[in-house]
């Protein structure tokens, strides 16, 4: 019982966020112009840092969990440098 | 999934409950990211999913590993605050560099054209 409860609502959670990086990915390629793109990037790593723990609570480890952590530190700093490039024309000044 | 034939009911229901709201709010998110016209407003959507989705993903996350732990496993928090405090840094800094190009190119967008054309 628990386990079909669960195992269908990690199907169906994966998939919603599967739905979801598929619409950032397609604001990235699309993105009329390059803020666009960087935002669509910004949501699609917090999308998969989702997918990440879902798949840690089906695996029952917390190997994914650091996983999730390293791509939520290395998304703030592509998105903040990305941003800074965008404003200036240069990361380091 | 055989390690969660020990996991009890009343622990499944809102850990079942919590992955498809959040899950739901991160897909509402980035539905409102393709489809919004401009890009000031396509600015707010996906924080829907940064704030509410994580939130209701990470306490999933909690309440799973704590029951199966039995000890109360809090690492997701975490993951939790640095996304919290570092999303709005990134969309002003996002927002700002949108709105410099947008007037480099002669178009600001927080006065409307009736009155641009008006004062010229």
């Amino acid at each position: 019982m628990t386990v079909a409860l669960l195992t269908w609502s990690l199907l169906a959670a994966q998939l919603m966020l599967g739905a979801a990086m598929l619409c950032a990915t397609y604001r990235v390629l699309k993105g009329p112009r390059a803020q666009d793109r960087v935002l669509g990037l910004d949501t699609l790593y917090v999308n998969g840092m989702l997918l990440l723990l879902t798949f840690g609570i089906r695996s029952g480890t917390t190997l994914y969990f650091e996983a999730a952590l390293v791509i939520a530190l290395l998304g703030f700093v592509s998105t903040a440098a990305l941003a800074k490039f965008l404003m200036r024309g240069e990361v380091i000044e | 999934m055989n390690h969660a034939a020990d996991l009890p009911l009343w622990a499944a229901i809102p850990v079942a409950l919590l992955l498809l709201l959040g899950s739901g709010l991160a897909l509402t998110g980035s539905i409102g990211l393709l489809r919004l016209k401009s890009f000031y407003e396509r600015l707010h959507a996906p924080t829907i999913g940064t704030s509410y989705g994580i939130f209701c993903v990470l306490l999933a996350s909690v309440i799973f590993f704590t029951v199966m732990q039995s000890r109360l496993v809090m690492h997701e928090v975490l993951i939790g605050i640095f996304v919290v405090v570092t999303t709005p840094v990134t969309l002003m800094l996002l927002g700002r560099a949108a709105l410099h190009r947008d007037r480099l190119e002669g178009k600001d967008p927080t006065h409307p054209v009736e009155q641009r054309e008006a004062a010229e």
